[in-house]
């Protein structure tokens, strides 16, 4: 009897002398796929958060608090993802954690960081599911795959004015989701897809999908999932002969896309829908700048991370560390980042979309469409 | 008809790369009665030596292609039938006497520690090679037209000889010999003068060279590849082996094609949201019916 009682004295002092030491910094954690096939998107976020750490520490901290970012590898596997968010909440004592990536890592993970009270912002999970919950602790920097559908939809039927539209995804949330997305406002416009499939993730052999693509006449190929099917897809559709324009969302908005494919001369001309251009934003020069000197090009959502990293500090340090009145502080006040000024609604997403479409050149560059 | 006759070419081509995969795990199986689970890795390992020995041929400043493939064949078989060895020397072989189960989680071990390797060395991201062959056969079908490009043709090409040349060593060499009297009861073999141990390591060498030949296909045609590239095509040549008996190598050729002739023409004709779920409802009616398999043996219970 004695004998537990001194093992839990013991142990309640060990936890106490953990809490003393954690005080001393802000523990944020950044949490995507380092690893895995996705983990060049997992660098984008981890870069963003590292930088913006690095330049809020050099500016004096949280409150006088030094931010200690942590890295949590969920490679965009949704059970790895559960794991990974209950140590940061529990070993790691993370106020905030930026991230995850993909939105089926994202959405299991939110609930133990809302069981935790403490904040999530995403920079890049897009799937509508995720602020749909009502969880009173979740925000997204980015865009939503409903309005990122519509973009989508509404170009491929008012500028290209297709009628035969092919859908693919993925089967995975944030595929299927976007596909689905871009499928309902096609349908609302009053164009049917002419074929709706999907296919295997981490499969490379995509002919006989591909046969059938061209078997139904597509102009227009819509593909809701990762670059890298996005890749082998496009290449093994212009190797079959299709002239079928590939269009897709922010999944493959990496230069490895490039890679995958196999050359620059598969992914010419493919259109994706992202943001408009991170570094377009005048308050984002100076860092974009030292990105650049540091031999680094902020692409795809580096930017994004930097700024959920700011929105996450801006909670906790307007509202003494405390990340539930931060979640609800964030909900009524605006916030200054590297992307211009941020404004969320009672759901967590950003009162403002701002969607574009983007091409893809025969140097194997993106741009804005005009 | 000419989509029909296309999903048969994208099928043929498909499925003799998962019999080429499915030899190394049909031998394997019918010789020491394990399932090698670090084959699918082996093939992958195949895909990475497949992009250094490109690079390393272009570096020299070589840019014929016959001279390229046969480089990057020569290259790539080498150095993955050595590893084929030295697989089978340091996790199979200390398990020799130990139960089958043993030798299992040994080749699950082996398997993560070749993705975690491989992972750690050339980084987790997806890799690319470029295009080294374009261009295609194109035959014109009633309004349409059914093509095979010429890395295809290659693919098709290159594994029936490789599978020509194996079937011929098997049947009529020394060594095929050696190989199929340890098949049928390596005890016997070994107290007949065969080094039984080494018949079984090349029979490891001779599986990792023809998921290397697969490994340089599929690489140079696809182009793409990551550390995990082996799992999914690793599970498909087994359940390939398994569809045409595990144990017969012309089973294993026969599987592999069944398996992607299936996948192309469900996927093609039906729908790709379901065409796995066809391929194992389709094992799983064979072995219903044929409990060994295709062309396997059954099993005699010896006493």
């Amino acid at each position: 009897m004695s004998n537990a009682v001194v093992r839990k004295t013991l142990i309640s002092l060990a936890v106490a002398g953990v809490a003393t030491l954690a005080q001393a910094e802000v523990v944020i954690g950044v949490a995507g796929p380092h690893t895995g096939a996705y983990a060049a998107f997992g660098e984008q976020l981890w870069k963003g958060a590292e930088k913006a750490a690095a330049d809020i520490n050099a500016a004096g901290g949280v409150n006088g608090e030094m931010i200690k970012l942590v890295k949590a590898d969920d490679a965009c596997e949704p059970k790895q993802a559960v794991s990974v968010a209950n140590r940061l909440v529990d070993s790691d004592g993370a106020l905030a954690v930026v991230g995850h990536f993909c939105s089926s890592s994202s959405i299991p993970a939110s609930r133990i960081y809302e069981e935790a009270g403490v904040i999530m912002v995403t920079p890049a999970s897009t799937n509508p599911t995720l602020t749909d919950q009502g969880l009173p602790n979740v925000f997204r920097v980015c865009g939503r795959d409903d309005q990122q559908g519509d973009v989508a939809a509404s170009y491929i039927v008012d500028k290209l004015k297709a009628q035969r539209v092919a859908v693919i995804h993925d089967k995975d949330t944030y595929g299927k989701g976007l596909a689905d997305a871009m499928k309902s406002t096609l349908n609302a416009y009053g164009v049917k897809e002419v074929m709706y499939e999907g296919l295997t993730r981490g499969e490379k052999d995509f002919n006989a999908l591909i046969t059938k693509i061209r078997s139904v006449d597509a102009d227009v190929v819509y593909f809701g999932g990762l670059h890298s099917e996005a890749g082998p897809l496009v290449r093994q559709l212009r190797e079959q002969g299709s002239k079928a324009i590939f269009i897709s969302g922010d999944g493959i908005v990496s230069d490895e896309f490039v890679s995958v494919a196999g050359s620059p001369k598969y992914v010419d001309g493919v259109l994706m829908t992202f943001g408009a251009p991170p570094t377009s934003y005048p308050s984002g020069k100076k860092v974009i700048k030292e990105f650049r000197d540091s031999g680094y090009e902020p692409e795809g959502y580096t930017l994004y991370s930097y700024t959920a990293t700011q929105v996450a500090v801006a909670a906790l340090s307007n509202n003494n560390l405390d990340p539930i009145k931060g979640a609800e502080w964030l909900k009524t006040h605006s916030v200054d980042t590297v992307m211009g000024k941020k404004d969320f609604d009672d759901k967590g997403d950003l009162t403002v979309s701002d969607y574009v479409m983007y091409e893809w050149d025969a140097q194997g560059k993106y741009h804005v469409v005009d | 008809m000419d989509i029909v006759l296309q999903q048969l070419v994208n099928g043929l081509t498909l499925g003799s790369v998962y019999g080429l995969i499915a030899i190394g795990y049909t031998m394997v199986y019918g010789i020491i009665g394990m399932i090698n689970f670090a084959h699918g890795d082996v093939y992958m390992v195949s895909a990475y030596i497949t992009a250094i020995a490109l690079a390393l041929l272009t570096f020299f400043g070589i840019e014929s292609f016959p001279i390229i493939l046969v480089g990057t064949l020569f290259l790539t078989v080498a150095v993955t039938g050595a590893y084929g060895w030295v697989i089978e020397r340091i996790a199979y072989r200390p398990l020799r006497s130990s139960s089958r189960l043993s030798v299992l989680i040994s080749a699950i071990g082996m398997s993560l520690i070749l993705q975690n390797y491989v992972q750690l060395s050339q980084g987790a991201n997806q890799q690319g090679v470029p295009t080294l062959l374009t261009g295609a056969l194109r035959f014109h079908v009633g309004d349409g037209f059914v093509q095979i490009t010429y890395m295809k043709l290659l693919i098709l090409f290159i594994s029936i000889l490789g599978m020509g040349i194996l079937t011929y060593v098997i049947q009529k060499t020394k060594l095929g010999r050696m190989c199929r009297a340890t098949q049928q009861d390596r005890k016997m073999a070994s107290i007949l003068g065969i080094d039984t141990d080494k018949v079984i390591s090349t029979v490891f060498v001779i599986g990792a060279v023809m998921a290397a030949l697969a490994g340089v296909l599929v690489t140079l045609d696809y182009g793409a590849f990551d550390f995990y590239v082996g799992f999914i095509i690793g599970i498909k040549a087994f359940t390939a082996a398994v569809l045409g008996g595990i144990g017969s190598l012309p089973g294993a050729m026969l599987g592999g094609l069944i398996l992607g002739l299936s996948e192309a023409l469900f996927a093609g004709l039906i729908s790709s949201d379901y065409k796995d779920v066809f391929s194992f409802s389709l094992l799983v009616l064979i072995l219903i019916v044929r409990p060994s398999g295709l062309l396997g043996k059954p099993e005699v219970e010896k006493v």
